[in-house]
């Protein structure tokens, strides 16, 4: 079992989790991932890393309520636990302290993965700039923390209510006009925000990671759920990323196998509804 | 006494009721059946039965105490071999090992050995008797097995049975391996039998810890440096599904075997929504490949609500690599089998999801390396089966993270890891590896078999180092 350390709503269905996993605290690195069940009848979920802190020897999540799963790992409370945690998993990002200037972009709760990494590349001698996108002001997360770890960072929010009107795009495009030498973009968030970013990076021949968070079943090269394009390669985002050169992605693909079980995660949360967040 | 030609039947479900639940296909003899099955045994004074066996189990001993209807000494001379004779009578292909060269197999079906040591095995795992802990000595040495599948789990019951203090480190939630997320519930089942063998394990003094992924959480040298092992016995398994390189295989609707049957049997899909795991599938389903996996992948989605269910194989039914029962059993079911026949292209719709496999005929050519006959295209003999799921059930790689995190530790160039036939050893000191990760995708007797032999090396190389 393990134990629920910490929980915070940082915004309506945003949620902050310490979980106790000192094994995997001690291990982890910016850029992988955990899979945690909550439950005996629960699904496997994979969930980046967003902090990890030795000494505690707890990891930090950030998940939205999206599906029945993380509804009910929301309504769980601190001194609870959850049946499984296993990782840390995948490869961590490649970071060394010779690569100038690195534009780390988070969009929607993106930002927290995001922020390891940037810490990570600011820890190392990086320059970092951080573009924050969130929808509006109140669901912006972590920006005190990224604050800390960056040059400099630029918010944008899509109705205007902080920082830069519009989405990362447009944040990234005023960095680019003012002549800002670029020698990285690390994105995580959405895909259709990936792939606008990468569409915008692409001419501008910017070296630009993402990473992706695909459907997964085990989680550790077995299952080939995570399936992903790359080039002319399939690749697993479990064992070969999950952070990809996103000028080789296919967005596309990717984006329509992440709606193959929409039909049974409605039903899924009905389900949970129903019977109540105890199964 | 007259010769009884053939076998005893076992008893089964009735193939148009089973193929609409997840309860066990077949049934096992009673004890009467059991002991007449026995009794067909002429007690051979060279026995060919038993080199067949991987594990060398001592068959004719075994079936000699059931004439006597001594079922509890029965049941302790499988167990002197094997550690897990409730699957091994369930899951191994006995018509290629041991059966095959029963001398009743002159004229007529060989003694029912499968069924023999099934029937045994629930006979004791039904008495749930008390399992006796082992007593380590204080100085015991330690070994650590990576993966609890068919060739950790018998290395490991080996192990400590000769005094080892034995700690399993299982990637998923559950020990197991492919008994838990692959071999599906109606020919295997969990609770009554896979979980039942693995608990006797624990109980015996084997730990296991799940959700300990080797590799990322511990490297095999902090095991032996840091961790106190003296040895470490490799079996991870299958790894990554292969795919065929055919344009649709990302389509919404194609699953590789492994992710299929893991939502199914390890995650329990078919109890969806109460467990949370969905199958997204549709009513028609082609599963690709003729191996015992593929014909699982077919029943299962049946048993899921599918209409019809196409295999797809590229050559002919006597090359079908899956157990004869299986494939009985599938027929039996109502599985179409569509041999002779290669997927060129899956197709899909305007939401990205398959339409229909496209496929080319073949036909039977020379004999290619394998000794199998080479199944070459038919020109313009293509055409379309309307499905809306594909299973892809064509094999998989060796899982990478044990390998790539242990320095010293060889692999060839197909990522698998180079371990002595005899002993398991690997080109690293201490540390020993068997099963899928050594041989590439095989049966779960045959890891078995080499974590037995890994067992009786590691033995020796402690032995040699105290």
């Amino acid at each position: 079992m393990f134990k629920i350390m910490y929980k915070k709503e940082l915004s309506p269905g945003i949620f902050h989790m310490d979980i106790e996993a000192p094994r995997v605290a001690k291990k982890a690195k910016a850029g992988q991932f955990i899979v945690l069940r909550v439950d005996e009848k629960g699904e496997r979920i994979p969930l980046t890393i967003a902090d990890f802190d030795v000494e505690k020897g707890t990891i930090t999540l950030i998940f939205q309520v999206l599906g029945a799963s993380t509804m009910q790992l929301s309504a769980l409370n601190e001194g609870d636990s959850i049946v499984d945690f296993a990782g840390p998993l995948g490869q961590p990002s490649e970071i060394d302290g010779n690569m100038g200037t690195v534009v780390c972009i988070g969009g929607g709760i993106g930002v927290a993965p995001v922020y390891p990494i940037a810490r990570a590349m600011h820890e190392a001698g990086n320059k970092v700039i951080s573009i924050m996108g969130a929808k509006t002001k109140d669901i912006l997360i972590f920006e005190d923390k990224m604050r800390a770890i960056s040059d400099e960072v630029i918010i944008a929010t899509d109705d205007g209510s902080y920082g830069v009107k519009g989405f990362v795009t447009t944040a990234l495009q005023q960095l680019v006009d003012r002549g800002e030498k670029i020698d990285q973009v690390t994105a995580i968030g959405p895909g259709i925000m990936m792939k606008s970013v990468c569409d915008a990076t692409r001419p501008l021949g910017i070296k630009t990671i993402v990473s992706l968070n695909p459907v997964m079943v085990d989680g550790t090269g077995m299952c080939g759920g995570c399936r992903v394009q790359v080039g002319d390669e399939m690749k697993f985002a479990c064992v070969d990323g999950p952070e990809f050169d996103g000028h080789l992605v296919d967005f596309n693909n990717l984006m329509s196998r992440g709606r193959m079980f929409r039909e049974q995660e409605a039903k899924a949360k009905d389900h949970v509804c129903n019977i109540g967040l105890g199964r | 006494m007259a010769l009884v030609l053939e076998k005893h039947k076992m008893p089964e479900q009735d193939p148009q009721v089973r193929a609409h639940n997840f309860q066990e296909v077949a049934l096992g003899y009673d004890e009467e059946t059991a002991v007449a099955e026995a009794n067909r045994c002429l007690g051979c004074k060279n026995p060919q039965c038993r080199p067949g066996c991987p594990v060398g189990i001592d068959i004719p001993a075994f079936i000699g105490k059931i004439k006597e209807r001594d079922f509890d000494s029965a049941i302790s001379i499988i167990k002197e071999s094997s550690s897990l004779p409730a699957v091994c009578g369930r899951v191994c292909p006995q018509e290629n090992q041991c059966e095959k060269n029963c001398v009743l197999t002159h004229k007529g079906e060989s003694v029912a050995i499968g069924r023999l040591e099934r029937f045994v095995a629930d006979y004791q795992l039904d008495k749930n008797e008390e399992v006796k802990p082992i007593e380590f000595a204080p100085d015991a040495q330690k070994v650590a097995i990576i993966g609890a599948g068919p060739s950790g789990l018998t290395c490991a019951g080996d192990l400590a049975r000769k005094g080892y203090k034995v700690t399993i480190f299982e990637a998923l939630h559950v020990a197991g391996g492919v008994l838990s997320y692959g071999i599906p519930e109606f020919r295997l089942p969990k609770d009554k039998i896979v979980k039942r063998e693995i608990d006797n394990l624990q109980k015996m003094g084997v730990t296991i810890e799940v959700n300990s992924i080797a590799g990322r959480l511990f490297t095999v040298d902090e095991l032996m440096a840091e961790m106190g092992f003296d040895a470490v016995f490799v079996g991870t398994g299958a790894g990554l599904p292969h795919f065929m390189n055919i344009p649709g295989e990302s389509l919404n609707g194609v699953y590789s075997s492994n992710e299929f049957l893991t939502r199914c049997n390890l995650m329990k899909a078919y109890d969806f929504p109460n467990h949370a795991t969905p199958i997204a599938m549709g009513k028609k389903v082609a599963v690709v490949g003729g191996g015992n996996v593929a014909m699982d992948a077919a029943r299962t989605s049946l048993r899921l609500g599918a209409d019809k269910v196409y295999i797809v194989y590229r050559r002919s039914e006597a090359e079908l690599p899956a157990r004869a029962e299986e494939v009985h059993h599938a027929k039996e079911e109502g599985i179409d089998f569509k041999l002779l026949n290669n997927p060129v292209e899956i197709i899909g719709d305007e939401n990205g999801w398959v339409k229909s496999l496209k496929c080319i005929r073949m036909e039977l050519g020379e004999p290619d390396a394998s000794g199998r006959r080479r199944p070459v295209a038919v020109e313009g003999s293509e055409f379309e089966l309307d499905v809306d799921t594909v299973i892809m059930a064509i094999g998989n790689g060796p899982n990478p993270i044990v390998a790539s995190t242990t320095p010293g530790m060889d692999t060839n160039k197909r990522g698998n890891i180079i371990a002595d036939e005899e002993t398991g050893a690997t080109t690293k000191e201490g540390v020993f590896a068997g099963g899928d990760i050594v041989t590439g995708a095989a049966t779960v007797i045959l890891a078995m078999g080499a974590g037995k032999k890994a067992a009786a090396a590691i033995d020796e190389y402690l032995k040699s180092k105290k």
